[in-house]
């Protein structure tokens, strides 16, 4: 049985090669020199095309092949079968080690990496809150934000703006970027609440546009394209330190708001809130028909996931002490969407490790310089291709059943 | 026959409807419609395909508005409540649960957590008492799980009470949306087709589990069914629909005789 699929595969394997060695021939092998005016046929390439493309291939038709008996052995044992990842994050045993360890290399990595690495690691903790933030409105809501970066902007925006007019600090607009966040998650989520699916996601993206086009042709109020300058670094009770230091100082800022938001989001999805969001997200009109008040549902998810990101963008201005609109394209939604969705949706482990991937891959693919961005989108092709929920498929709470009361 | 009426006032009525219609547009899917139900009876509204039973659930439960007439409920707390146009989670938390047509489970939540949403709107952690989880709110969550799970086991699924629910089998599910509209404890059961594509002897089971209910909770029922033997012999009074309007009422045995539904089931006699 075995030999026979793998016959099969070589020969769609190779197929393909053939196929695609013919398909690209042209551009591969004929090369023309317009200057000498001669035309050189360089076979061999055909060669390695032919050869790449079929181990390639093959290695696609058996890792497919993998997958799709994994799913039949889980129809045929009634249950699912976790990967070991998720196994790992279910045990006792090795999660008190793992988280104990985390922390502390958390903790420790400042002293240990450049500063260089460190700056790096605070990018991906915001990305972290935000995708966090996100997964509250798209994971669990369900309610499809296309213009997410626009709270982030607004965060930004807010303790830029405040710093540079009235000299306000980090500490002090925290608060209140985490205030106009919720504002304007309101704003937003109130003309949106009776739209669902694709209608949301066009209007959640003009939102995500306005804002940005406000940002750069509001001259007067946001100077523009040249954006904000000079950026107060968070405070230190008056205490004066150096950039290096500052890095240190907001990637601790970052370390606690991680935590923060861990606890809050992973609170929030197994409690009663969390529930009502799960059931909007399955079905809307069941939902509102079993006594949940849909509109209260939907603003609050906007409004939290809001807040998230707009508590994001007062750290980010902090660390950059630099903000203009070019920060906020819809590229970063894109990004902060593929977070939520390649780290699976609803699943807070999830979108952590998405959030890590996502931003350090780049990072560290530098090497490969001009195929970064190409091996960039292949991994995230194979991602999905071969984990379509996600790095860690979101898991229902087993809750307790008191034996006496049940009995 | 369990038509036996429970010791209660001629009136005591907890639903009535009064010539309430309804139009999309210039298509009149209700017209004039009256209907009551009795506290602890078991009511049937029977018709044949797209005489309106449907369209006539969605105006009493708030998913459409009524473009004329009025609906009254009368919850426990015995004050009559105009329904016409009340939000759809609002006639819910009021006290009159449905269950739909075509299975509107929540999927990829478990059975248990599909009966703790029935509980949401009679329990009240806010988004800090989430957060914070302190006594109070572990309480509270746990007297849901555990009432829950309590009903659960009254429609006998407490041995899936982990189970995602689009994993569960049809007749399962369907009882699954029972309990979840038992869990909002209601006065009032709307049960939309329960025994559509159930076999005889999940029908059975399904109408010896609606006589039970309605002892146990003191709920009062009111079903669309197309299953005349369920309906002859779980209903103390039958509406009959066709075109949007009421055409016949009365007992199960009075509709029966009742030549105009003989004609609506059975099509005009051509010697008539």
């Amino acid at each position: 049985m075995a030999a026979e699929n793998i016959f099969a595969h070589v020969k769609r394997a190779l197929i393909a090669a053939v196929w695609l060695a013919f398909l690209t021939a042209p551009i591969m092998v004929i090369r023309v020199d317009t200057v000498e005016k001669t035309v050189t046929w360089r076979w061999m390439h055909l060669a390695y095309m032919a050869a790449g493309s079929f181990l390639l291939a093959l290695v696609w038709y058996i890792m497919l092949e993998r997958r799709d008996r994994g799913k039949a052995n889980k129809d045929a044992e009634g249950n699912v079968k976790e990967s070991a990842l998720a196994r790992g994050f279910a045990d006792p045993k090795l999660v008190k080690p793992m988280l104990a360890f985390g922390f502390v290399a958390a903790v420790a990595f400042p002293w240990i990496f450049s500063m260089y690495q460190t700056n790096i690691l605070v990018s991906a903790l915001i990305y972290v809150v935000l995708g966090l933030g996100l997964n509250i409105t798209v994971g669990l809501a369900g309610l499809l934000d296309l213009g997410y970066v626009a709270f982030y902007a607004v965060g930004a925006y807010t303790y830029a703006l405040l710093n540079h007019h009235f000299d306000l600090g980090f500490w002090t607009v925290l608060p209140m970027g985490a205030i106009m966040g919720a504002f304007f998650g309101l704003l937003l989520g109130f003309p949106v609440l009776r739209l669902r699916g694709d209608y949301l996601a066009i209007v959640t993206l003009g939102f995500g546009q306005i804002i940005r086009l406000v940002l750069e042709n509001w001259s007067d109020f946001s100077f523009g394209p040249s954006g904000i300058a000079n950026i107060d670094r968070p405070g230190l009770f008056g205490i004066p330190y150096s950039v290096e230091q500052a890095t240190t100082y907001i990637y601790y800022i970052m370390l606690g708001l991680v935590m923060l938001t861990i606890f809050v989001t992973a609170r929030l999805k197994d409690s009663r809130i969390g529930r009502a969001w799960l059931a909007l997200r399955e079905d809307e009109i069941a939902c509102q028909a079993m006594g949940i008040d849909n509109t209260r549902a939907k603003l609050m998810a906007f409004a939290l996931g809001a807040t998230l990101a707009s508590l994001m963008g007062v750290v980010f201005a902090a660390k950059t002490t630099f903000v203009n609109p070019a920060s906020f394209t819809f590229m970063e939604s894109a990004m902060i969407l593929a977070i939520v969705v390649l780290g699976g949706m609803g699943s807070v482990v999830g979108v952590i490790l998405g959030a890590f991937l996502l931003m350090l891959l780049p990072e560290y693919m530098r090497a490969f310089s001009e195929y970064r961005m190409l091996l960039f989108g292949a991994t995230m092709i194979v991602i999905m291709v071969f984990m379509p929920k996600g790095l860690v498929r979101a898991k229902r709470k087993i809750y307790k059943i008191n034996a006496e009361t049940a009995g | 026959m369990a038509q036996t009426d429970t010791a209660q006032a001629p009136d005591g009525a907890v639903l009535s409807v009064h010539n309430m219609s309804m139009n999309f547009g210039g298509l009149r899917a209700l017209s004039e419609v009256d209907l009551e139900v009795r506290q602890g009876e078991v009511v049937a509204l029977i018709g044949p395909n797209g005489a309106g039973k449907t369209t006539f659930f969605n105006c009493i439960t708030g998913i459409y508005t009524p473009s004329e007439g009025d609906v009254f409920a009368y919850p426990r707390s015995g004050k009559k409540r105009r329904v016409n146009g009340m939000r759809t989670n609002l006639v819910c938390e009021l006290g009159m649960a449905r269950t739909f047509q075509n299975i509107r489970l929540f999927p990829s939540m478990t059975a248990l957590e599909n009966v703790m949403i029935g509980r949401h709107c009679r329990t009240k952690t806010g988004i800090l008492g989430a957060i914070l989880r302190g006594p109070g709110t572990r309480r509270e969550e746990q007297m849901v799980v555990d009432s829950s799970y309590e009903l659960l086991k009254k429609v006998g699924l407490e041995k899936m009470a982990n189970e995602y629910s689009r994993n569960l089998p049809y007749g399962a599910q369907r009882r699954l949306e029972i309990a979840r509209a038992l869990a909002t404890e209601p006065f009032l059961l709307l049960l939309d087709e329960p025994a559509a594509g159930m076999n005889p002897q999940e029908t059975l089971e399904l109408k010896e589990m609606v006589i039970r209910i309605r002892e146990e909770f003191k709920v009062s029922v009111l079903l669309i069914e197309h299953d005349m033997k369920m309906v002859m012999s779980l209903s103390d009074r039958i509406y009959v629909m066709e075109y949007g309007r009421v055409i016949s009422t009365g007992t199960p045995k009075e509709v029966g005789e009742d030549p105009q539904v003989i004609r609506a089931y059975l099509g005009e006699e051509s010697d008539a």
